[in-house]
C-alpha cells in the first residue's frame, strides 16, 4: 500500500489556521471517568485528537481536529464542550 | 451595517446555501451569505459524486464554467472479502450524452459557487461564525456573528450535518448516532495520463466506485473511490452506532480499505494531498422528515437532514441544489407578500414536496432499515464470491449447471435461503 504516513504526519499536510489560545474543545474529565468513554473518543476521532494520559485523563490536541463532529455525536452528554472553532480559524480544506 | 435589514440571511456557503442565496440574489433580493471558513469552500467534504442535472436551471453553463473533475461514465458496485472481490461494472455512453455526474472537490466547487453569488449580487462574508439566531417573539429576525447583530426577514440555515443553529434554535435534537457516519478520505495525487491508463477511461471520464464488505471490516457503511481530474478521493463511511460498538479505531477501518490488495492497486503511487473527514446522515428520510421550518426561518442541505445511500448511489449535493431552488422560490413568495409566518415559511414544504427531494425520500423512507441488515456487510460479498468460484474454479470435477452451482453455495453459506430471500426482496424493495 501507499505509506501514508501516520496520522500525525497526514494531519501536518493539510491547512490550518490554529486559534492559539482559543482551544474549540474541552473535556469534562468527570464525566468521561465517570462513563468510561474514554478510549470511545480515542478511536472514533479520525484526527486522533483524543489520547489518554497519565490517571485516564484525556488529552486533546485539538488544534488537528478536522471538525467532523463525530466525537460530539457518540460522546455522553456533558463529556464534551465542543464548537466549531472561531470564524477564519481552523481547518482549511484545500480538496474537501 | 447594524441599521441594514437584508431580505434573507443564508448561514453556510456550501452547495445548498450557495444556490439559495444566487437564486434569490437573481430574483432581485438583497442576499448575505455568512461562511464561518476564511474563504468557502474551506470548511467543506463530501465523498464527491455529484448528479448535477438538477443546476442546469440555475447554470446552464456548469458542465464548461464550474470546476468539475471528471465526467463519470463507469459506476462499480463492489463486494468486497478479504481474499476475493465481486464487483458489477457498469460503463455506458449514455453517462455522458447527457453528462448525469460528475466528480468535484468541494473546496474549488464551492469557492466558484460563492463567486457566482457575489456576482450576482450577493454580499459573502467569509471568515464569519454564526453563533445563535435573533428572534421576535416566534419569529426568526436575524443572526448574531461575533457580538454584531445582523437583521434579515428571513433566515435560511444552510450550516451543514451539524447544525448548532437548528440545535440551539430546539428545531432539532441531537440525532441518534444510528442516523449518522463518519466519512474519511483520502485525496491521493496521480497524473491524470496515468489515472485514465489505470482506469480505462477516456480524457475528461471518470469511475466512481461503491464498495461494502470486508472494506468497513464488519462496520455497516462502505467504501467509495472516485477518480478527479489528476487525483483519487478515497476513504470509508462508517455509522457511528456500530463503530462505537465494534471496539475499532475509525482511523484503523480507514488503513484497512486503503491497504486491501483491490484497492491498494489501484491507488498505488499515490502522494497523499489531504487527510480529512466530515459526518454524513446515514437514515436521510428519518431526519428529513422532522421541521424544516419557523416563522422567518427554513433549513436546507445537510442540516434538513437531505442524504440518501441508495446503495448503487450516494445523494446528497443534488438534494442540497433543490432543497436551495425551494427554499428561494418559497422566500421570494414570503418576501413579495411580505409575510414571514408559519404558513407563509411553509410554501417551503409544498415547493420541496413537489419536486424530486420530497419524492425520493419518501422513495427510499426504508432503504435505512435495509442497510442494518449485517449481513450485507459479510455475508453477501462472501456468497457472490463463491458462486463466482464454483464457476471458474475448474478443478477437473464434472461442471454442475449453474442452478446447482448456486444451490451449493447457498447451502455452504452462513446466508440460509430464507435470509438471502429477505436480503434479496427486501433490497429490491427498499431501494
Amino acid at each position: 500500500m501507499n505509506d501514508l504516513g501516520s496520522i500525525a504526519e497526514r494531519l501536518a499536510a493539510n491547512a490550518y489556521a490554529v486559534d492559539e489560545g482559543h482551544a474549540h474543545i474541552e473535556v469534562n474529565q468527570e464525566v468521561v471517568q465517570r462513563t468510561g468513554s474514554g478510549p470511545l473518543l480515542v478511536r472514533v476521532c479520525p484526527a486522533h485528537v483524543y489520547s489518554q494520559g497519565e490517571g485516564g485523563r484525556i488529552e486533546v490536541a485539538w488544534a488537528g481536529c478536522l471538525e467532523c463532529g463525530t466525537c460530539l455525536a457518540v460522546a455522553p452528554d456533558g463529556a464534551l464542550t465542543w464548537h466549531y472553532p472561531r470564524g477564519g480559524f481552523g481547518i482549511s480544506f484545500r480538496s474537501g | 451595517m447594524e441599521d441594514e435589514v437584508f431580505d434573507v440571511i443564508v448561514v453556510g456557503g456550501g452547495v445548498a446555501g450557495c444556490v439559495t442565496a444566487y437564486q434569490l440574489a437573481r430574483a432581485g433580493r438583497s442576499v448575505a451569505l455568512l461562511e464561518r471558513g476564511a474563504v468557502p469552500g474551506s470548511k467543506n467534504l463530501s465523498g464527491g459524486v455529484f448528479y448535477w442535472r438538477v443546476l442546469q436551471e440555475v447554470f446552464p453553463d456548469f458542465l464548461e464554467s464550474a470546476p468539475i473533475e471528471r465526467r463519470i461514465t463507469r459506476n462499480c458496485l463492489s463486494l468486497l472479502n478479504e481474499s476475493s472481490c465481486v464487483t458489477v461494472d457498469y460503463w455506458d455512453a449514455r453517462l455522458a450524452e447527457p453528462v448525469n455526474a460528475v466528480s468535484v472537490l468541494r473546496a474549488r466547487l464551492d469557492a466558484w459557487l460563492a463567486e457566482q453569488c457575489e456576482e450576482a449580487g450577493v454580499a459573502v462574508l467569509s471568515g464569519v461564525r454564526v453563533d445563535g439566531l435573533l428572534r421576535h417573539g416566534d419569529s426568526v429576525v436575524g443572526v448574531r456573528a461575533d457580538d454584531e447583530e445582523l437583521a434579515a426577514r428571513v433566515v435560511i440555515l444552510a450550516d451543514g450535518v451539524n447544525s448548532f443553529l437548528a440545535r440551539d434554535a430546539g428545531i432539532r435534537a441531537m440525532e441518534p448516532t444510528k442516523h449518522l457516519a463518519v466519512g474519511i478520505k483520502s485525496v491521493l495525487g496521480i497524473p491524470a495520463q496515468r489515472l485514465e491508463e489505470r482506469f480505462g477511461l477516456a480524457e475528461g471520464e471518470g469511475t466512481a466506485y461503491a464498495v461494502v464488505g470486508d472494506c468497513t471490516q464488519g462496520v455497516a457503511g462502505g467504501g467509495f473511490l472516485y477518480t478527479n481530474s489528476d487525483s483519487i478521493s478515497v476513504g470509508v463511511v462508517l455509522r457511528l452506532d456500530d463503530l462505537a460498538a465494534s471496539g475499532r479505531s475509525a482511523s484503523d477501518i480507514h488503513d484497512h480499505f486503503l491497504s486491501h490488495p483491490v484497492i491498494s492497486r489501484l491507488v498505488a503511487g499515490g502522494t497523499l494531498l489531504e487527510y480529512g473527514s466530515h459526518l454524513t446522515i446515514e437514515a436521510g428520510p428519518q431526519v428529513a422528515s422532522q421541521d424544516l421550518t419557523r416563522p422567518g426561518l427554513m433549513l436546507v442541505g445537510d442540516a434538513a437532514g437531505f442524504t440518501l445511500n441508495t446503495g448503487f448511489t450516494i445523494r446528497g449535493m443534488d438534494l442540497a441544489a433543490a432543497s436551495g431552488i425551494a427554499a428561494a422560490r418559497a422566500a421570494d413568495a414570503a418576501l413579495t407578500d411580505g409575510d414571514y409566518s408559519q404558513q407563509s415559511i411553509d410554501r417551503y414544504r409544498a415547493e420541496l414536496a413537489a419536486t424530486f427531494v420530497g419524492r425520493d425520500l419518501k422513495t427510499y423512507a426504508k432503504a435505512p432499515a435495509f442497510f442494518e441488515n449485517q449481513s450485507i456487510y459479510r455475508e453477501a460479498g462472501l456468497l457472490a464470491a463463491d458462486i463466482m468460484h464454483g464457476i471458474y474454479d475448474l478443478d477437473t470435477s464434472p461442471r454442475a449447471h449453474l442452478r446447482d452451482v448456486v444451490r451449493r453455495a447457498v447451502s455452504g453459506s452462513d446466508l440460509g435461503w430464507r435470509q438471502l430471500a429477505g436480503l434479496v426482496l427486501g433490497g429490491m424493495r427498499s431501494l
